[in-house]
């Protein structure tokens, strides 16, 4: 296996297919092997290397796994409070109206704590982008019932299952942002298939267009694998994900405003 | 003018790039002022409306960090829900001016002026080791000169200023002298004062990260050894008091902010009765005028710290005098302002006859 790889007669520039964008730092991530942050991450930094505003990009991170995402993305970068990154990017975007400024947030900083931040700002419409990625569980603290965990489903402080008669509804806030006059753009995407990533990717890259159009918010939620929270290998978490996330989170585009 | 309006108006010509807060008696005065006056048409500041104050400090995070100039203002129990963000514009080194026009309470309490938030404001208030730079001004003319000043204090050190005014200094009417305006910074010349801020990583720099995250605990403790060391520069350079009457006095006012200038016409009634007492009044409360005071104590025989709180800085008064001459406090609270025949009355009991 290991000689197959080293065989340096091939990796020529002429041979050259793909590359990890310049816009990917070369750190180490910190996710979990098999996760779907990596590849959300990549999809983004690609969009703004094909768009070349690195220089015109203002990322905010979140609290929750991703809060080290300035590690990894190569532009300038805030670390938000938790739940407060639409409030970072409504102040950064209205300071600096020239410029791309884009929250990443999980679940439960986008759906739990940050809910206010969130709804007010898609309904103020301010011309931001909001990625929002969604595995129904609290990755970083150690797998807690998120805002999104489905019914039924098991994390560490729903051990026996989400009952929603004791613990409430999982929240579908995309379909809610959906329903606010300031957002332009709504959709729910996934990385967990070659297919998902390039239609995930276009999504990202209309988000970024529509930033120059000034019209109103644009919200991609990237239903993802938690396979590190769910206790599931990779692949199994994938196909959990297909079975059971997505019959609850329909992907596809909700609201496409011009 | 009031004072509320003064401090908008001043920010405006200190050439602030935005504001945003939530309405709170007794200062919503700051946000219908700015919004009248479309500061967006006069200069090209910003002024938003959040969904709460803990969405306006996030903003005045999220526009520091691009190296503006930006602000908020509130009253008491909105400044409390602005601590968890104010504890991160510390952690992160972000300038910003706040402003405290404070209210009795604990809870929701009252809208009247009281000077409650001391310990909130000097000590701490979030969560960590760090300070604010904390203003005390005592007229309207002050808060319109701190909130120029505020801003610059801010800049220099690349730390949050809080202006603790309070319900009486935000309401009442004087003359003040406004100082012209000041343009506001291009962006190319934030580029050039800010270098660390959030403006677009270009191909000469390496990209401009605003956390205060550090995950190695060696690493946190240097940036935590860092904070500290601009805070004794703070101390070392930026206490700001005025002394009034204290050339021959035998005994001593402490007093800040609305308290204080109770306290000079308490001095005129002492003085008609005879008793010789001046007023020390710190502008700073953060760096604490703590030296000063350890020096009045090799001439005053007592000092009476007046607060409209139930004693909060009577402990750094008593901290910096070390026991040498007796400190007492006097107090009304709750949004009641103490008359100066009161404190008078106090000095007498608690000090001279004491």
């Amino acid at each position: 296996m290991a000689e197959a790889i080293v065989n340096t007669e091939l990796i020529q520039p002429e041979n050259l297919v793909y590359k990890r964008t310049e816009l990917l730092t070369p750190n180490a991530l910190s996710y979990c092997p098999g996760c779907g942050h990596g590849t959300a991450h990549r999809i983004i930094m690609e969009v703004i290397e094909e768009m070349g505003i690195q220089s015109e990009t203002i990322g905010i991170a979140p609290v929750g796994c991703s809060v080290l995402a300035y590690d990894f993305m190569n532009i300038d970068m805030q670390q938000a409070a938790h739940g407060r990154a639409p409030a970072l990017a409504t102040a950064a975007k209205r300071l600096n109206p020239k410029k791309y400024v884009f929250t990443y947030q999980g679940d439960g900083d986008l759906a739990a704590i940050g809910t206010a931040e969130t709804i007010h700002a898609c309904n103020r419409g301010e011309n931001i982008v909001i990625i929002f990625i969604n595995n129904g569980i609290y990755g970083m603290t150690g797998g807690q019932m998120a805002p999104t965990t489905l019914p039924g489903m098991k994390s560490s402080t729903s051990p026996y299952g989400r009952d929603v008669a004791m613990m409430g509804n999982p929240l579908k806030i995309t379909e809610l942002v959906a329903q606010l006059p300031g957002t332009l753009y709504v959709t729910r995407q996934a990385v967990h298939t070659p297919v998902a990533v390039r239609k995930a990717k276009k999504a990202v890259r209309k988000a970024f267009e529509n930033t120059k159009l000034n019209k109103g918010l644009s919200f991609i939620e990237i239903v993802s694998n938690c396979n590190s929270g769910w206790k599931m290998t990779p692949r199994k978490a994938n196909d959990w994900m297909v079975e059971n996330m997505f019959p609850f989170y329909p992907l596809g585009d909700i609201k496409v405003n011009e | 003018m009031k004072g509320n309006e003064a401090f908008a108006e001043a920010a405006i010509r200190a050439g602030a790039d935005g504001y945003f807060g939530y309405p709170i008696t007794p200062q919503s005065e700051v946000m219908e002022y700015l919004m009248a006056e479309k500061p967006h048409e006069r200069t090209g500041m910003i002024v938003l409306q959040a969904e709460s104050e803990v969405a306006a400090i996030n903003m005045v995070y999220g526009g520091a960090a691009t190296g503006k100039r930006v602000m908020t203002s509130s009253s008491s129990p909105g400044i409390s829900l602005k601590q968890e963000g104010i504890s991160y514009l510390c952690g992160a080194e972000l300038p910003c001016l706040i402003m405290n026009a404070v209210r009795g309470g604990p809870g929701l309490g009252t809208i009247q002026p009281s000077q409650s938030d001391y310990f909130q404001s000097t000590k701490g208030g979030g969560h960590g080791d760090y300070r604010l730079l904390v203003l005390a001004p005592a007229s309207v003319q002050e808060m319109a000169d701190f909130a120029r000043l505020g801003f610059d204090l801010a800049f220099k050190y690349r730390n949050p200023v809080l202006v603790l005014s309070d319900g009486a200094i935000g309401q009442m009417m004087e003359k003040v002298y406004l100082d012209p305006q000041r343009p506001r910074f291009t962006d190319e010349e934030i580029k050039q004062n800010t270098p660390w801020a959030t403006t677009g990583k270009t191909p000469d720099r390496e990209r401009n990260i605003i956390t205060s995250l550090a995950l190695e605990s060696a690493k946190m403790e240097q940036h935590n050894i860092a904070l500290q060391a601009k805070y004794r520069q703070m101390e070392e350079e930026e206490v700001r008091y005025e002394k009034i009457g204290c050339d021959d006095a035998e005994y001593a006012f402490v007093a800040y902010g609305t308290s204080s200038r109770i306290c000079q016409k308490a001095i005129q009634l002492a003085r008609e009765q005879g008793i010789k007492v001046g007023l020390m009044r710190p502008i700073t409360l953060f760096p604490f005028p703590k030296k000063i005071i350890a020096q009045m104590t090799s001439r005053v025989k007592g000092i009476l710290v007046v607060e409209m709180s139930a004693g909060q800085m009577v402990e750094d008064v008593r901290l910096a005098v070390e026991g040498r001459v007796k400190v007492e406090h006097f107090g009304r609270f709750g949004g009641i302002i103490p008359s100066p025949v009161e404190v008078v009355e106090a000095l007498k009991k608690q000090i001279i006859g004491g």
